[in-house]
């Protein structure tokens, strides 16, 4: 079990800016297929093009799963676009063994007019499996959606979750040699998410995977190996852990301009940061200056500690003096810790409300940011030590 | 499990006419892969057509029929005259119109198909034949309606195909042959341009009165040539000829149109396929 079934060398694809001009160079490459010269030349730009994926090169065995991570617009979705053999490489070579399947596009080609169970036929005509396999395998993808009460039911009438579940579960049946997922994986709600995963995990041990997410966590479960795509070059291939603590070390810490929702009793206020590298243990600090218009009694306050996803990983209520906040200048230190979070980048959220609650003063988000080490990559917020004593029986 | 037991799929820069055997093999063999997948889709768009339809087949042919309304309307008010026709006209005009729509259908057919399609071809890797083929079995499917209302029509009216009954699924098939060239041909230009999808019905409108579809072959002048050069002429009048029992008069370039459309029909599917991941490059991702 140890075949080599994807072998990718030196693959690149170029992109445009330009809706008109893509269109033009579309007409133009069309022409030079047509007169059987190579797509994408000879590896030169046209004007307003780039490089979507850059010289990326790996192989994949059978039972090996390989992460594909990096920021929005890295290139992995054209990556896995030219591996399924959507879209052309201007560059390089791909080879792929067996049947290849796409955890993509869940209950592509529904129809909301026809019912479900007409649906499944046809979604899983375009996946590729025969007249037969469906016939064998229909009940079991209705079982597996858990909709058999609504299976003869037009699928406009699905809820979206109950739609999501029906093509999660006729792109499943697929037993691919080489499989490619692309975020969607789990879909609905908790219980079907962790059947969904548990389904991913049988598919995993006969393909070579390919695996894009945004989730730390699941590549880390999952992958065997990560690469980093950056500006579609590969930035790091290594272990999913390594690549996973190199993606967050490389990431630039900066104060972004941030959403912010002020008051107008609020003239100003500021954030000064003094601390922005923490380990396990240390207190996130940062002194918060206001300057207020009329003096506001302060109802509640919070700081929430989010990932980039948005995902609160810890709250912290802030007791401010009960005077509130005054006319004019006001400044408080705060120290948030001791802080036990895994590896990666966080935000400090703020939101201050006053007048009896009912309104935000201050709402502030991705102004403070820090970055945080540990040895876990994802996972618990929280880890106390685990004692293990041996008992006489 | 042997490696080599498995398919193995390359994808390069290269273009796919630089191995010409490879891409012929590869050709049909998606052809055949696709074929369930094309009836699927095919069943597909039929019951959805007509189950949102209160009218449902009825809409196959109420164009053709109106037009032909139309038409008998403006030359029985003497708002155009006609030269005779060696049919009765309505028959002459009603024939005409519903073999006309019946290539419009299968010339329509690929760009829509490819069109509706966008979101499944941009996102999965499916046989692209699959498409074409399954535009083809729907306009199969209302050519049929169709021809069973025009037998039954023209018999009220007194016209019979006789044994050449036999010939109108040639007739038929030929200008579905012809239709679907020319609309795989517009297709993958169409995908990029949508310019293509609507000058299409302007140059079609133009088409048809260049054939004899409403009126009968003029005898003399440029017009007369240009209707006996359009190539379209052959396949529509003998797909008549044979729906209503008269001699084709035309079969020689008949047969040479079908069998240069069969050429050309290679050529753009070709063309098709090499197109395809370009376009779809050129589509959201």
């Amino acid at each position: 079990m140890s075949e080599t079934l994807i072998k990718v060398e030196g693959v690149s694809k170029k992109f445009c800016r330009s809706l008109k001009k893509s269109l033009w160079y579309g007409l133009q490459d069309l022409g030079r297929e047509m007169a059987g010269q190579r797509h994408g030349g000879n590896g030169e730009l046209r004007p307003d093009e780039f490089w979507a994926v850059k010289d990326v090169s790996f192989e994949l065995k059978r039972g090996e799963c390989l992460g594909l991570i990096g920021r929005n617009g890295a290139g992995k979705t054209t990556l896995l676009r030219m591996l399924n053999g959507l879209i052309k490489p201007d560059t390089g070579r791909i080879e792929m063994r067996g049947r290849v399947g796409a955890l993509i596009a869940l209950g592509a080609g529904f129809n909301p007019i026809l019912s479900g169970r007409e649906n499944i036929h046809v979604n899983a005509s375009i996946l590729g499996l025969t007249r037969r396999e469906i016939h064998t395998k229909i009940d079991e993808i209705i079982d597996f959606a858990e909709i058999s009460e609504f299976i003869d039911m037009p699928v406009q009438s699905y809820s979206s979750g109950m739609a999501v579940r029906l093509g999660f579960a006729v792109a499943s049946t697929l037993t691919p040699d080489v499989l490619i997922l692309d975020e969607v994986l789990a879909v609905g709600d908790a219980n079907f998410r962790s059947k969904c995963w548990r389904r991913i995990g049988e598919l995993l041990q006969n393909a070579a995977v390919i695996l894009v997410s945004h989730e730390a966590y699941a590549i880390s479960r999952v992958c065997d190996r990560a690469i980093l795509l950056d500006k579609g070059e590969v930035k790091c291939d290594a272990p999913a852990n390594e690549t996973l603590s190199f993606y967050v070390i490389s990431q630039p810490l900066e104060m972004q301009s941030g959403i912010r929702a002020i008051h107008e009793s609020v003239k100003y206020f500021k954030l000064h940061p003094i601390t922005n590298d923490l380990r396990p243990g240390d207190f996130l600090e940062f002194d918060l200056e206001i300057n207020m218009k009329q003096a506001v009694k302060v109802d509640h306050a919070f700081v929430n500690i989010n990932d980039p996803s948005d995902e609160v990983h810890a709250q912290s209520y802030l007791q401010f003096p009960s005077l509130g906040l005054s006319k004019g200048g006001n400044l408080f230190h705060i120290a948030i810790g001791p802080l036990f979070l895994s590896r990666g980048l966080f935000t400090a959220v703020i939101f201050i409300s006053g007048f009896g609650g009912k309104v935000p003063i201050i709402h502030s988000r991705q102004e403070l940011t820090f970055r945080f080490d540990n040895h876990i990559n994802y996972g618990p917020k929280f880890y106390p030590p685990g004692l293990v004593k041996s008992c006489l029986i | 499990m042997k490696t080599s037991e498995l398919p193995v799929t390359i994808y390069t820069p290269e273009s796919s006419l630089a191995s010409p055997g490879k891409m012929v093999r590869e050709m049909f063999a998606d052809l055949a892969a696709g074929r369930e997948l094309a009836w699927r889709l095919a069943v597909r768009d039929i019951q959805a057509q007509y189950r949102q339809a209160f009218l449902g087949i009825l809409w196959a042919f109420i164009l053709p029929v109106a037009n032909t309304l139309a038409w008998l309307f403006l030359t029985g008010a003497g708002i155009v005259t006609v030269s005779s026709t060696s049919l009765p006209y309505p028959v002459y005009v009603f024939t005409g119109t519903m073999l006309w729509a019946i290539f419009m259908d299968a010339l329509n057919s690929p760009l829509q198909q490819a069109n509706a399609a966008k979101g499944m071809l941009a996102k999965l890797n499916f046989p692209r034949e699959a498409l074409i083929v399954s535009g083809i079995y729907q306009t199969l499917f209302n050519a049929g309606i169709k021809l069973a209302l025009v037998l039954i029509a023209i018999a009220v009216l007194g016209v019979f195909p006789g044994w050449r009954a036999l010939l109108i699924p040639f007739g038929v098939m030929s200008l579905i042959l012809v239709g679907t060239a020319v609309g795989v041909l517009v297709t993958p230009i169409g995908l990029l341009y949508t310019d293509v999808g609507k000058a299409l019905p302007l140059l079609m409108q133009f088409l048809m009165y260049v054939t004899p579809v409403v009126f009968p072959m003029p005898k003399e002048g440029w017009a007369a040539t240009l209707f006996a050069v359009n190539p379209l002429t052959p396949v529509l009048v003998t797909a008549r000829d044979w729906l209503t029992g008269q001699t084709p008069e035309s079969l020689g370039y008949f047969l040479l149109v079908n069998l240069v459309t069969v050429s050309l029909l290679l050529a753009v599917w070709i063309v098709y396929r090499l197109a395809m991941p370009i376009l779809i490059e050129r589509m959201s991702a």
